[in-house]
């Protein structure tokens, strides 16, 4: 073959690997805790300081857990479709990240309701590092056994929730 | 020729011109007026990065005009030195705007950032360093080419190149497959286009390169000693080092490409590949230019540098010892760096060789500017060296939790904090710290290093480190955070000798390159145009 060619072959190559960069996300890091038992805590409740919330009551049903706060304007688009979600039947349970109890309260109120059906209080953040939340919205996916299956940083939209989170839940409902 | 340069620029700026239009439209609306605008992301302001983007981008622009005359002389069919000499100026204009836009954006990171540090091999810097590299190979295989007619089909290539490379890093920048702390206005959208464009343009050119290549000419030839052995290494050296870098800067995405998981790469690779590979090419600085072209002896070359050699290894060892501890990587550098200044001494003094001062004087106004670019540039390179290996060496910091009234011991300063206050600037509130800097008990200077909070940027506060700066060290403070409620905080506090040599280095080197510039030769054939009537119109390049 003649030599004057390498060049256009290592360029045609690096093309490929051009496109099919185009299409990765960098921003995207796969949590490390997936597939893993989602980290201990114990938390009081949001509403009722008495009670508590702790990893223990995650496990039993496929649960969503979503981590939230009032300072948080992407959690405020999303906050209808956990709405929707939970009205569909979902197993919603909330973490409310470094924030006020009394701004979450009216954060809640002023969207329109409650959808978790418990909220973990947050406020110093310590457990959203345990959970490697590096921005809310996030939205975690558990299983029956409290195994963390899936993550998605960034507020839920449609597409995701219909393609890939409904689906996965069904899917992990099944499990025994 | 000319004709055909233009052409190929026209192109590539239609390419560009569709860019903007298309995929970032200067005049877009935003969707939501903001009342007072939105202000200029806080990270850029900064007087640094008036001047950073343009001079980057000239250089960067510079580089189509080489590619151009590369391809205008494929398409022409006529590789010889005649497209060689026109193009070199060309070359090395951009090569001076880029080295001065390289260096201002290192200098504001050193200045900004707050870390002390003054190039973090990020992709972005990496993007412009590494046409750099190339074009730094250009600069010398097209004096080969001039010169001697070699090298030829080799020059063409490095000038596509070095061109593809500017607008793959326009790619990494713009499209988002990479990360970066610089990556300002991503858009997949922008990405594809750009891609397109680099496939385009570039692929064109290398069918083009593939098709024509093959019927240059060897050139004249060299013997294994000679100007164009060592040029040859020079260039050998610079395309791996510039491999090397964009190995690096790509390897996360081909593994991310390849599903193999997410990694990225960083100074420890960078330092461990690229450093060895600088020494060899700074040692063929000193020999370099007082070897003869074509055939040469090692005798002919050394002869002349034996006392220069003496003089290098003498700094080598005395230098580092003033400096505390002597050091084998500083040393190396010093004697490189002697070597190279000492180069020019012997190549200069048998061309201003006369009885007295003024024929002296006479003899040195006549001196071939292209040849003095040329030194003038290497001694900027060894005063960069010197900044860059005393400061790597022999900077000391201190990481340190004070109070007000603390002092802080280093380097035979003492540092008190006295504070922080608040205080309010133009677009920004700011927590404006002052640390008073002693000598022997002297008071020498107080230093101000702030971290600011801009209006529309609220949740990227930016540390704006506090510098003093004089010939053989800055001392550098900046502000962490702070600790409790009693006003102490954590304060960061450098002392980096020569470092004010890497920037002056910087600047020398674009000296030396505007000097080459200025060179009597590019401007005869102009001149003969306007005073000769039958030439009027002949176009000038060919």
């Amino acid at each position: 073959m003649n030599r004057h060619m390498i060049p256009l072959i290592v360029f045609a190559a690096l093309l490929l690997l051009f496109w099919v960069g185009l299409g990765l996300n960098p921003k995207i890091i796969p949590s490390p805790l997936i597939g893993k038992e989602a980290p201990k805590f114990e938390l009081p409740e949001l509403h009722d300081p008495q009670k508590i919330v702790n990893n223990e009551m995650l496990k039993g049903r496929v649960t969503l857990f979503n981590v939230f706060a009032s300072w948080c304007v992407s959690c405020r688009a999303e906050h209808h479709h956990l709405l929707k979600l939970q009205r569909q039947g979902f197993h919603l349970v909330g973490l409310n990240y470094k924030d006020e109890k009394q701004d979450a309260l009216m954060y809640l109120r002023q969207l329109g309701g409650d959808p978790y059906a418990m909220i973990a209080f947050d406020y110093k953040g310590n457990v959203g590092i345990e959970w490697g939340v590096y921005g809310t919205p996030e939205t975690f996916v558990l299983d029956k056994k409290g195994i963390v299956r899936y993550k998605h940083t960034g507020p839920l939209y449609r597409e995701v929730i219909e393609n890939e989170l409904i689906p996965l839940i069904r899917e992990l409902e099944q499990e025994s | 020729m000319s004709s055909r340069v233009l052409a190929v620029m026209g192109m590539v700026s239609v390419g560009f011109i569709g860019f903007m239009t298309f995929t970032s439209n200067p005049f877009d609306r935003l969707m939501m007026v903001p009342l007072d605008g939105n202000d200029l992301n806080p990270m850029l302001q900064d007087p640094g990065m008036i001047f950073h983007p343009p001079l980057l981008y000239m250089g960067y622009v510079g580089f189509a005009v080489a590619f151009a005359f590369a391809m205008a002389a494929l398409i022409g069919g006529r590789l010889d030195a005649s497209w060689a000499r026109w193009s070199r100026p060309w070359t090395t204009v951009a090569w001076v705007f880029l080295t001065l836009g390289i260096a201002l954006g290192s200098w504001w990171a050193y200045a900004e950032l707050g870390w002390g540090g003054w190039w973090f091999w990020d992709p972005v810097e990496n993007a412009s360093f590494m046409p750099w590299l190339l074009a730094t190979a250009l600069i010398h295989s097209l004096a080969v080419t001039e010169k001697r007619g070699a090298f030829r089909s080799w020059t063409v290539m490095l000038a596509i190149l070095t061109f593809a490379l500017t607008i793959v890093g326009a790619f990494l920048v713009r499209s988002g497959v990479i990360t970066s702390v610089h990556a300002f206005a991503t858009d997949p959208t922008r990405g594809i286009y750009i891609l397109v464009f680099l496939a385009v343009v570039i692929g064109a050119s290398l069918i083009l390169y593939a098709w024509r290549a093959p019927k240059v000419g060897m050139g004249g030839g060299f013997s294994s000693w000679s100007r164009e052995t060592v040029l040859l290494a020079n260039n050998v050296l610079l395309v791996v080092a510039c491999s090397a870098v964009f190995i690096g800067t790509m390897y996360p995405l081909i593994i991310d490409a390849l599903g193999m998981g997410k990694m990225s790469v960083g100074p420890p690779y960078f330092n461990a590949v690229f450093v060895p590979l600088m020494i060899p090419l700074l040692i063929m600085m000193i020999i370099g230019p007082l070897v003869s072209w074509k055939n040469a002896t090692f005798k002919g070359s050394f002869e002349r540098l034996y006392p220069v050699l003496a003089v290098g290894l003498l700094a080598a060892v005395v230098w580092p010892l003033t400096m505390g501890e002597w050091g084998l990587i500083p040393a190396v550098m010093i004697f490189i760096a002697t070597g190279i200044v000492g180069a020019f001494i012997v190549d200069l003094l048998p061309r201003i060789k006369a009885p007295d001062l003024s024929g002296r004087i006479a003899k040195m106004k006549k001196l071939n500017t292209s040849w003095l670019g040329m030194h003038v540039a290497h001694v900027g390179m060894a005063i960069t060296i010197i900044g860059m290996a005393m400061a790597a060496s022999y900077q000391t910091e201190k990481d340190v939790r004070v109070a007000p009234g603390d002092v802080v011991e280093l380097a035979g300063y003492s540092f008190t904090f006295e504070g922080v206050q608040q205080v309010r600037g133009a677009n920004y509130s700011s927590l404006y710290g002052t640390v008073e800097v002693r000598e022997d008990g002297k008071l020498l200077t107080t230093l101000h290093p702030e971290k600011r909070t801009y209006d529309k940027h609220m949740s990227m506060p930016m540390t704006q480190a506090s510098i003093d700066r004089s010939v053989f060290r800055d001392l550098y403070v900046s502000l962490g955070d702070s600790v409790g409620t009693t006003g102490a905080w954590i304060i960061r506090v450098y002392y980096k000798p020569f470092m004010t040599w890497l920037w002056t280095g910087v600047i020398i080197m674009s000296v030396g390159g505007i000097l080459a510039i200025s060179d009597r030769r590019y401007r005869v054939k102009i001149k003969r145009r306007l005073t000769g009537r039958k030439e009027e119109n002949q176009v000038v390049v060919d």
